[in-house]
């Protein structure tokens, strides 16, 4: 298990677990991306947002939020 | 008497409900292709078959629990004022998280008419959506459409009609498994013993109250014997987690998505097989988010927009400076012919020529700068540019989402603080609220537009462009400096859906951009051109002053403020007057200025070039850019936040203004 602000640009992993603050948590669930879901990750330069891949869902997500993702291979 | 029959546009953000609205009702509200375009109800209506129906648009939501203000006020309205019929707008290409909401808005039992929109996307995919299977298994009608081309919308109109005739029932029901499904109904049976907020469906009631969802909670809390309830939901968590070894509400949404999965797997085919392609957008995103290119590119785009602005629309503004020029030589010919009182061809002249007609020179300069904002609008490129700045906006204390209210402002700072909204934290959106007024609007465009182009010809663009920079810097600074003060907890992440890439359509682009140059049109024969003539009547009073001399009335009211800003160059009363009207609106800067100095043929141009120095003209348009946001932008301040909110931002843009209008005059003294 690994953050997702880890993962390589066009890497495919899934989702294990999210932490953080209740609301945020609740807002990913319901878009779609909760435990169990296959993601890709479509950009990550280390240190800005990432942009992860959901089937034609594309999801901008801030540095800070993808280190509370936990994913694995 | 029939009673009027309300109809609720819902879906997820950008799926379409705003185009499907204006198709039905002939309004023409905001349209974008980024999710959080429209964040406040909007209402309209529509006859069909003799009957008239009430509609809401409402903004997007992913799920009934809302994280920001748009959301809140989708949730309420659907949650509060049940509306006859719910039309759910889905997105198809993306059918299993638009239909997500669809699903929860059937566990709430309200009558549902689904729009399968975005048919053509579908189609492009080389998929195929079997819409009776899909209409059989929810048990609600559902409607192909191509909102963006208007089809679909007599067969919606039909749908919508015989949905609201019809009596209500639920057979549609989500299977959650025995394990949660036991509990849900011994938790409705206390609720139904008890009688708990009979005015919800009860079994979504107790799914959004397993779900732990905050405002259902709070109205449980609220209630007098509330004890055994509460207890009796803790309790039921308690168990249910132990169970799954995690929590019971990821538990829930993974059981709502599978059902959903399976669902899309039944209704979907692909009619053509289509190899694991790139998408454009990925391909796009590519380098418009590139950790070294995305920032010079928005720079670059900002930019050029500019050079486009001006190159195209000085030229355009000229011929109509000059025919204005021309119509105030015959007017004031023909009135000495006619041997008419003077004061009638100076209102004429000097007021309504001078001071609207230098305001409406315009026209050609703010009609493109509406039709890129369109563009960039309808292309999908705003939400990247706020992903883009997501980093910088961190350090800064602000959020990558507020840059879109910033973007926003660059048109007018009223959408700019509305669009606010969309922030899940409060402290983050007041921020980002305080800080729009430094987006330089569309009405400051003619003040820019007049003294670059006598002081800065050739470079107009880059002078403009530097100003509406230095405008988002001082805002990361002002940010800064406030989150130090008042905010001082963390900033949300960013959490914010990526559209694809659209063309914008030419014809709802042209539109967009009429729509803005008609209001600016409107603005000029209203606000401007009272606060013109205001001006005109105070610079030919009291009865026997020479007009807009320093004696005048508004020359006495000029000069007591006058003082102020000699500091900073620019310390002529007609300066100061021009700066004062201008909190009414924006453009009455130049309107002032025009009805002032237009005197007896000479230009406003050519005496402006007198009065200022090109230095003393650049901290004046710096002033102009940064001082007090208008009125109407004021009271929108107002409406959003509170009074003390709304007294800091403009206290602090006042002081800022000056300190960097005389900042830039004093310092550039020096090398000048
Ligand atoms: N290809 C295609 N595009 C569409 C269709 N309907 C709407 N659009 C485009 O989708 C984008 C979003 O449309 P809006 O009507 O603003 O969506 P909305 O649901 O009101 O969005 P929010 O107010 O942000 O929740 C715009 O760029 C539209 O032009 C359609 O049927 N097909
Ligand atoms: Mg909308």
């Amino acid at each position: 298990m690994k953050p997702l602000s880890c993962v390589l640009s066009g890497e495919k992993v899934e989702i294990v677990e999210i932490r953080g603050g209740r609301g945020l948590v609740t807002k990913l669930l319901n878009m779609g991306f909760y435990p169990g879901v296959k993601i890709a990750v479509v950009s990550n330069n280390g240190y800005g947002p990432l942009i992860v891949a959901k089937k034609e869902i594309r999801l901008g997500l801030g540095f800070g939020m993808a280190q509370k993702i936990f994913v694995k291979e | 008497m029939k009673k009027k029959i309300k109809i609720a546009l819902a879906g997820n953000p950008n799926s379409g409900k705003t185009t499907v609205f204006n198709n039905l009702t002939g309004a023409r509200q905001h349209v974008g292709n980024w999710p959080g375009v429209t964040v406040e109800k909007k209402e309209g209506s529509f006859f069909y078959e003799g009957r008239e129906f009430d509609i809401i648009d409402l903004p997007g939501i992913y799920s009934l629990t809302s994280h920001s203000l748009d959301e809140k006020v989708a949730r309420d309205f659907l949650l509060e004022e049940k509306p006859d019929v719910v039309v759910v707008i889905i997105d198809a290409s993306n059918l299993e998280r638009n239909l997500y909401l669809a699903v929860q808005l059937l566990e709430l039992e309200v009558n549902l008419v689904l729009s399968l929109n975005m048919i053509d996307l579908v189609k492009k995919k080389g998929m195929k959506i079997d819409m009776e299977e899909l209409s059989r298994v929810m048990n609600i009608p559902v409607i192909e459409t191509i909102a963006n081309k208007g089809k679909g919308m007599d067969e919606l109109k039909a749908a919508i009609k015989s949905s609201c005739n019809q009596e209500k029932a639920v057979t549609f029901k989500i299977d959650y498994n025995n394990d949660i499904e036991k509990e849900v109904e011994k938790l409705s049976q206390v609720l139904k013993e008890k009688k708990i907020l009979e005015n919800y469906s009860r079994r979504w009631l107790v799914l959004k109250l397993l779900e732990q969802d905050e405002n259902i909670l709070e109205k449980v809390k609220k209630l007098e014997d509330k004890d055994e309830v509460t207890n009796k939901i803790t309790e039921t968590i308690t168990k249910l987690e132990k169970h799954f070894g995690y929590d019971l509400e990821t538990a829930i949404v993974q059981r709502r998505y599978a059902f959903l999965r399976g669902l899309v797997k039944e209704c979907c085919t692909h009619v053509v097989g289509i190899k694991e392609r790139k998408e454009i957008t990925d391909k796009i995103d590519q380098i418009v988010t590139n950790k070294f290119l995305g920032i010079p590119i928005f720079l670059g785009l900002m930019w050029a927009s500019f050079q486009l602005v001006f190159t195209l629309g000085s030229p355009l503004a000229d011929l109509i400076d000059a025919f204005f020029g021309w119509v105030g030589e015959i007017i004031s010919l023909g009135l000495t012919a006619l041997s008419a009182p003077g004061w009638i061809s100076s209102l004429l002249v000097d007021g309504i020529i001078g001071g609207v007609g230098s305001v409406l020179v315009f026209l050609p300069n703010i009609l493109l700068l509406f039709l890129i904002i369109s563009v960039l609008e309808g292309s999908g490129y705003m939400a990247r540019a706020a992903f883009i700045m997501d980093r910088v906006m961190h350090a800064m204390g602000l959020h990558g989402k507020s840059f879109i209210p910033m973007m926003l402002g660059f048109g007018c700072n009223i959408p700019g603080i509305m669009a606010a909204r969309t922030l899940e934290s409060e402290k983050d959106r007041i921020l980002t609220i305080l800080v729009n007024p430094l987006m330089s609007c569309a009405a400051r465009l003619p003040i820019y537009t007049l003294f670059a182009g006598v002081f800065f010809a050739r470079h107009q663009g880059l002078v403009v462009f530097s100003l509406y920079f230095m405008g988002i810097v001082l805002a990361i600074v002002v940010a800064r400096i406030f989150k130090s003060i008042f905010f001082k907890q963390e900033i949300a992440p960013l959490i914010m859906e990526l559209p694809p890439y659209r063309l914008p359509q030419v014809k709802s682009v042209l539109i967009h951009m009429w729509e803005k140059g008609s209001l600016f049109l409107k603005k000029a024969g209203t606000i401007i051109f009272a606060g013109v003539i205001i001006i005109w009547v105070l610079a030919s009073l009291p009865p026997g002053v020479e007009y807009a001399a320093k004696e005048s009335l508004i020359g006495k009211l000029g000069s007591l403020i006058a003082p102020l800003f000699s500091l900073a160059g620019f310390g002529t009363w007609q300066a100061a007057v021009s700066l004062l009207f201008g909190i009414v609106a924006k453009e009455i800067v130049v309107g002032t200025l025009g009805t002032l100095y237009g005197v007896e043929g000479i230009g406003l141009k050519s005496v402006i070039l007198q009065q200022f120095t090109p230095l003393s003209a650049y901290a004046f348009m710096a002033m102009s850019l940064i001082y007090v946001p208008c009125i109407a932008a004021i009271a929108t301040i107002k409406k959003e936040t509170n009074w003390k909110w709304t007294a800091l931002a403009v206290g602090y843009s006042l002081i800022l203004g000056w300190i960097v209008a005389v900042l830039i005059y004093q310092i550039g003294s020096l090398f000048i």
